[in-house]
């Protein structure tokens, strides 16, 4: 008891001495919240339409493929990995559904055997990459090739019509803001995987000292391979609500440009590339940044090819910040 | 039970070999409950090999282990744990990016009750501060990350987490390399007090003789998978264990030179 109120004063003290910006800035999501509440404040002022109901059905459709596919994503950074395929697994998850939905199956089934595939899927990901002891940059990249030529194969080319009552479709994705609650629910339970469970935490340990974990016994080939495995079920999950809000599914859906805008979600939010650190919330933030970005500068009229420098912009300006926060943080715990 | 064994561990005619190359060729030592015992050697003399033997990391090609006079046959570093054996490796096994209470934790989490199983933080929290307090390790917050200790704290951290898991043989590999004066004297501190306790048997590889024999009550010396010298720590002067380092280089260079005429 003594220890805990002795430790609980030197904190208040240093609080209190200290300063509460300092304190802010040292919480890891802070930045990017800053410039997510910045860039809306913006948009709303020169465009009071970003703020109609319409904008931000849209704005919340956009980025919820992002945020889902980033926590898988965002695992994976923490572990040191990447995978480049889940767009493409992304593009072939409802079609999987539609297969198994003509093949007799009731449709919340198909969508079922259609997520096992994907984590099938996720495994040889995973087994490629730390089993055999290919990078997965270059694993996941030949994965990228192989499930775009399979989607194209399977599809023949041709895009297919969503099956479904309108009340599932409605919950599945077609409702206005049904993918991005279905969005919240993913980062919610991914932020508790991460911070609240043995998995999310020893995660972490392996990214940032694989040896050190395991000899504190942790079985981390089992923990890399199951992150795959997860990425590809959110993947290929989200390719499934993604085709039923639009009620119909394109084999060139998704690919590379999903999962990059992913992948950048998590590491504008704060995710580092090296692994061993990473953060759900600021992964969500991150999507919404891109998000508000992409969406304001479409209601201003400005074109596609200008958008693309401003996201590229955008991305080296949160990353170059990261960095200095980073080392803010990391001289400000050394006295 | 039974009176206490006179013997924490045993080790009897260990033999050790990867491939062709032979680690480890008879190495006998013995820990009496509450002692602390220095192993000396270069690199390469099989002072490693023979602690992951210990610690159930590697098994041994030949020879005995006995632990409180049972003898046993490690299968994993988890069954060597079992029986009371944990070592504070080099590399420390910490996590930078983590606090020190998860650390302190660190795949033994304690988790909260309930179908989800979740974490206990306020657990671990409680019990991590309890563990350091307990064998006088100052550190502001159980919160900190690891990153930010310094080289003295991290070894502390390590050895709170060997200690505060119930260890009774604990082994210690270079505890004190790498570290200013400062920080040496913290760990020796540290690791004094564990030895007030008496209930902890330990084991400490190094390469400062003079530190050894400071700190440890007998020592032993390994060269290239042999224990060359045992004695007792008060009795054995530097001088001494330079001699024989020095004689076993001579005899090796006069072999190598026999061999290449």
């Amino acid at each position: 008891m003594a220890a805990h109120s002795s430790s609980g004063t030197i904190a208040a003290k240093r609080l209190g001495s200290g300063n509460l910006v300092h304190a802010f800035l040292l919480w890891r999501e802070a930045g990017i919240i800053i410039v997510a509440v910045v860039l809306g404040l913006y948009f709303w002022i020169v465009n009071a339409n970003f703020i109609s109901n319409d904008n931000l059905q849209t704005l919340s459709q956009f980025i919820a493929a992002w945020v889902i596919i980033g926590c898988g994503e965002i695992m994976l950074l923490i572990c040191g990995e990447i995978d480049l395929s889940v767009g493409n697994l992304y593009a072939m998850a409802p079609f999987l559904m539609n297969f198994a939905y003509q093949a007799g199956l009731p449709l919340p089934l198909a969508i079922v055997a259609a997520l096992m595939v994907c984590a099938a899927i996720g495994f040889v990901n995973g087994f490629i990459s730390v089993r055999l002891e290919v990078p997965s940059f270059v694993t996941t990249l030949g994965m990228l090739f192989i499930l775009n030529g399979l989607t194209l194969t399977i599809s023949r080319g041709f895009p297919v019509t969503t099956p479904g009552s309108p009340i599932f479709a409605a919950v599945m994705g077609a409702w206005g803001y049904s993918e991005i609650l279905w969005a919240l629910a993913v980062v919610l339970l991914m932020h508790i995987v991460l911070r609240h469970t043995r998995w999310g935490l020893h995660t972490i340990a392996l990214g940032g000292n694989t040896v050190g974990a395991s000899e504190a016994g942790i079985n981390v080939d089992r923990l890399r391979i199951g992150n795959f495995m997860l990425t590809s079920v959110l993947g290929g999950f989200t390719g499934i609500i993604e085709a039923f809000r639009i009620g119909s599914t394109d084999p060139l859906a998704g690919g590379t440009t999903v999962m990059f805008l992913a992948v950048a979600s998590g590491v504008i939010g704060g995710t580092s590339l090296a692994g061993g650190s990473g953060t759900i919330l600021g992964g969500f933030v991150g999507a919404l940044v891109l998000g508000i970005l992409q969406d304001g500068f479409t209601l201003q009229g400005i074109n596609a090819f200008t958008f693309d420098m401003i996201i590229g912009g955008a991305i080296l300006v949160a990353m170059i910040s990261n960095v200095r926060l980073a080392k803010l943080r990391g001289a400000g715990g050394r006295k | 039970m039974s009176a206490p064994p006179a013997e924490a561990l045993r080790a009897e005619s260990i033999v050790k070999r990867f491939g062709s190359i032979t680690a480890l060729n008879g190495v006998s030592l013995t820990l009496a409950p509450g002692e602390m015992l220095g192993i000396l050697g270069d690199n390469g003399a099989g002072k490693s090999t023979l602690i992951k033997i210990i610690t159930g990391y590697h098994q041994q090609t030949a020879g005995k282990l006995f632990v409180r006079g049972q003898e046993v046959a490690l299968r994993s570093v988890d069954h060597a744990r079992e029986l009371g054996i944990e070592c504070v490796y080099q590399d420390l096994a910490l996590i930078n990016s983590l606090s020190i209470y998860h650390n302190m934790f660190l795949n033994r989490e304690p988790l909260l009750r309930g179908p989800f199983r979740l974490l206990n933080h306020r657990e671990m929290r409680r019990r991590a501060r309890e563990a350091l307090d307990d064998i006088g390790v100052d550190i502001r917050s159980v919160d900190e990350e690891v990153a930010r200790l310094s080289g003295g704290q991290r070894q502390a951290v390590a050895v709170a987490r060997a200690v505060y898991s119930n260890a009774k043989i604990l082994l210690l590999d270079e505890p004190l390399a790498a570290m200013g004066a400062r920080e040496a004297g913290l760990i020796i501190d540290l690791i004094e007090r564990l030895r007030k306790r008496g209930d902890i048997s330990l084991i400490m590889i190094a390469h400062n003789y003079a530190q050894v024999l400071e700190i440890c009550d007998r020592v032993m010396m390994m060269q290239h998978g042999e224990v060359t010298f045992t004695g007792r720590a008060k009795e054995t002067p530097v001088p001494e264990l330079l001699d024989i380092v020095r004689r076993e280089y001579r005899l090796r260079r006069e072999r190598e030179a026999a061999g290449n005429s």
